[in-house]
């Protein structure tokens, strides 16, 4: 019988990698340079391995789809918060990858008001609110950068520290939450019926390190000048691999921007309009971040622009300029052992059989409404945190993804059997806006699209 | 795909629904006769309302369906209806009313439970007595409470008694802290007797106050005696005391028995006083209990209440179905395809109280069976007895019991 195990990209994939090693599973393609999702072992020949963002290895083996997995104890714990009857079962810690999760606010805290706390976490984010009864707050679940948002748009921001994390101006620990590191777990039905015996003993053979958790202390530095923004126009610009696009168009219409991209992770770059002030967070983020006013405008993609639209259809964001940058196609695909070549042929393979259609993708709402809109019968929306061709076949039958050229879809096996729009990047804004920042974005809006 | 309802619903029957109706019905009129006026709120309500101290416990908060609205970019979360009372403090606040207010609800909540075996929507019929103060609304409430379960279940009620304003009394002398007792205070209310408190942090009189509150099963005459052993020595519990004295006295002078569970159990977060549970053939169908500090948490002023909610979906499966009385049904049967006077026949006998249904295919499921012959006769059968008459009246005599032959 087939065992599946779910292992993790990023920085756990090297020492997960030396410790399978020591184990002697020989999984040959999973080190850190490896592109390839499926793996095999050369001496458990029943052994099949997927490699996954750790993120999305609790969910995988929960559902079942793998019967065990390592991962990074936070996202286990993330999980069980909003799901604690979830198959899931923590074997042994391995002793390396440590972090912390803390509670952070910029300055000492005190309950008053809403609450706002941003978070890669928010079902801890909102089991530590439930905890502390506070009476009213608001999660705002972010891709990254959660404490990119205090003081003025969050409270509190629930991160994650490791050893690696550089040190955050200005922010004041308020409650170490959760010390973790890399975890071995599996699925509860898998560790009843399955016999994973050699599997285990050749990982605590080889796992000699010291398993308890070293908890990590939080790095901080002096507070950044932060001026004050009571007033100014509050405009998000994207962080990751945008920033170099976005900075050409921003010289090209003739805007000064200082320190962006920041070699120090500055997220508070100067931009040269006054009245304006810049922050860098996720481009994912931004459209939530608009509609409820904590920025007035965002550089950010359509694609993230509808999925926020679908989710929250009476939102007042509302795309100012199309910037004509980052151009991708929103497919939908399938692997090639499906017949056909459309998603009506998809549907129709769909309709025939027992189980729901599986649907992974990062874009949960466009997905959703996807499958709604095209009459796809029972279906299940698996959503990712990238990596999302690696789950077909074997965990997903179909993926709504961006491509570019189509050839990351191509050698993953899959075809596209549907365009669901084009997508590229777009000045956001929200419709109501005060009379005087309106008029500092339209001054930007202007020398945008003047540039494109 | 197997269809199948989704884990932890309910679908209800027609004979559940029969007898779910009975039990309301009663519940309604006993309470509108009592003065009570019928209000409904909304099933989906804002998180907020819920999750502050003295709401809900952090157990039933991590069981609620929460999840943001189609317009929810601000992050608030809404929920379904988790509990009945604290939307109706909610509605008798945003009304502006400061007066006293007697209120009755027929609603469903909602909790997570992970087998999936019990419900996750389950009806209570509830009422609320804002504005009163006194240990006689607390008498009211449960007598109504009675008055409903004697009119729809076959059992003899059991009414267990606590105090939380006691309990939260006796939790303050333990010397732990304010949020070890609310701690406690839950776990109490959670119906968990072995409390936390470390033996070292105790006071000499800790043992006592502990055995107090994990006091079961005793009389009324208990809690009297009490008084003379302790009051003494603990004045700052006395008014609390005295409290639950008068509502047991105003309890025992109407005739209602009660005993003394202090670890209730089933209790709320927001009990400040008296608390009241309802037991019928062992299983607890009910429940109450005064929550003076709700409201003006809520921001709606220094205004008490209590109120009780029946839990319907219990009750309704303790009916013998026979015991529900539903009007006789008549299967008007129609050979000649006279479809005028089909319906004038059935008219004819929904106007006098009786259940018509014209017969469809061969449907055969009516207490009566009268068939429409080609002569303009009428042959009334049903309950073993026969009749022919020639007009409607002498049918409805038939119904009456007045058969010829």
């Amino acid at each position: 019988m087939a065992i599946k195990i779910a292992l993790p990209k990023g920085r756990l994939q090297n020492p997960t990698s030396h410790l399978l090693e020591n184990a002697g599973w020989k999984l040959d393609e999973y080190n850190a340079s490896g592109r390839l999702y499926h793996l095999k072992s050369a001496v458990f020949p029943d052994l099949r391995g997927k490699i996954l963002h750790e993120k999305d290895i609790p969910v995988q083996v929960a559902i079942g789809n793998y019967d065990m997995g390592i991962c990074s104890r936070d996202w286990i714990e993330e999980l069980l918060a909003k799901y604690p009857t979830s198959s899931i079962i923590k074997i042994k810690d391995l002793g390396y990858g440590y972090g912390s999760l803390f509670m952070v606010g910029s300055a000492p805290f005190s309950v008053k008001g809403t609450v706002r706390i941003t978070s890669e976490y928010p079902n801890l984010a909102e089991k530590f609110a439930l905890q502390k009864r506070f009476g009213r707050f608001a999660i705002f679940p972010v891709w990254g950068a959660a404490e990119a948002y205090l003081p003025e748009s969050a409270e509190l921001a629930l991160i994650s520290q490791t050893e690696e994390s550089k040190p955050l101006p200005g922010i004041v620990p308020s409650q170490r939450v959760l010390d973790y590191g890399a975890c071995l777990i599996a699925n509860r039905d898998s560790w009843e019926s399955k016999n994973l015996f050699n599997l285990v003993s050749s990982l605590v053979a080889a796992n000699v390190t010291e398993t308890s958790v070293s908890p990590i202390d939080m790095k901080t530095t002096q507070p950044t000048d932060i001026t004050d923004l009571k007033g100014k126009m509050r405009l998000a610009l994207p962080d990751g691999h945008q920033q170099s696009h976005t900075l050409k168009l921003l010289n090209k219409a003739g805007i000064q921007i200082e320190d962006y991209p920041s070699p120090t992770g500055n997220r508070r770059p100067i931009i040269g309009i006054e009245g304006v002030s810049v922050k860098v967070i996720r481009p994912q983020d931004m459209p939530l971040q608009v509609a409820n006013g904590n920025f007035d405008a965002a550089i950010t993609g359509k694609d993230w622009l509808t999925n926020h639209l679908y989710q929250f259809p009476n939102s007042p964001v509302q795309e100012l300029v199309d910037l004509k940058l980052g151009w991708v196609r929103i497919v939908a695909a399938v692997s090639h052992e499906v017949p056909g070549t459309t998603i009506g042929d998809v549907r129709s393979w769909a309709a025939q059989r027992a189980a729901p259609l599986r649907i992974a993708t990062e874009y949960t709402n466009i997905a959703d409404r996807y499958a709604r809109d095209k009459r796809i019968g029972p279906y299940r929306v698996i959503p990712t945190w990238g990596a999302t061709e690696a789950f077909i076949p074997d965990d997903a039958d179909l993926l709504i993804e961006n491509t570019e050229t189509g050839s990351t879809l191509a050698r993953h096996n899959l075809k596209i059997v549907d365009t669901l729009f084009e997508s590229t990047a777009c000045l956001i804004g929200r419709i109501g806006v005060e009379p005087d920042k309106q008029a500092l974005i339209d001054t930007i809006t202007r020398l945008l699209s003047q540039a494109v | 795909m197997k269809l199948q309802k989704s884990k932890g619903a309910r679908d209800m029957s027609i004979k559940d629904m029969t007898a779910f109706r009975f039990v309301e019905g009663t519940f309604r009129d006993s309470c509108l006769k009592w003065g009570y006026g019928e209000i409904r709120t909304p099933t989906i309500e804002n998180l907020y309302l819920f999750t502050s101290a003295g709401t809900l416990t952090p157990e039933s908060l991590n069981r609620v369906y929460s999840f943001l609205d189609w317009d929810g970019w601000s992050g608030e979360r809404v929920v379904l209806r988790p509990d009945g009372t604290i939307p109706v403090a909610r509605m008798y606040i945003e009304s502006g009313k400061k007066d006293l207010a007697r209120l009755f609800y027929v609603t469903n909540i909602f909790a997570f439970e992970s087998s999936g075996k019990e419900n996750r929507e389950r009806w209570q019929c509830g009422c609320e007595l804002i504005g009163a103060a006194s240990s006689l609304a607390d008498t009211e409430l449960i007598s109504l409470s009675l008055e409903v379960l004697k009119r729809t279940i076959p059992h003899d009620i059991e009414v267990s008694l606590s105090h939380a304003g006691l309990v939260k009394a006796l939790l303050a002398k333990l010397g732990i802290s304010p949020d070890e007792q609310a701690q406690a205070f839950d776990q109490l209310m959670d119906g968990k007797t072995d409390l936390p408190v470390p033996a070292a942090h105790r006071p000499e009189a800790a043992d006592t106050l502990l055995s107090l509150l994990t006091l079961k099963g005793q009389s009324s005459g208990f809690v009297k005696n009490l008084k003379a052993l302790i009051g003494a020595q603990l004045p700052e519990i006395m008014p609390h005391l005295d409290d639950f004295i008068g509502l047991i006295t105003s309890l025992e002078e109407i005739g209602i028995k009660c005993r003394i569970d202090i670890p209730s159990g089933g209790g709320f977060e927001y009990y400040t006083g008296a608390m009241f549970q309802l037991f019928a053939g062992g299983e607890k169908v009910g429940g109450g209990g005064r929550y003076d500090m709700l409201i003006p948490s809520m921001g709606g002023g220094n205004i008490s209440a209590s109120g009780f909610a029946l839990y319907l979906d219990r009750i309704m499966n303790m009916i013998k179905p026979d015991s529900v009385i539903t009007s006789e049904s008549v299967l008007v049967v129609n050979h000649d395809k006279d479809q005028k006077r089909a319906y004038e026949t059935a008219t004819e006998l929904r106007q006098a109280g009786y259940n018509a249904t014209i017969q469809l295919d061969n449907e055969k499921n009516c207490t009566w069976t009268l068939d429409i012959q080609s002569n303009g006769q009428y042959f009334l059968e049903g309950k073993g007895l026969k009749a022919e008459a020639g007009t409607m009246a002498e049918v409805m005599k038939c119904l009456g019991g007045q058969f010829g032959h």
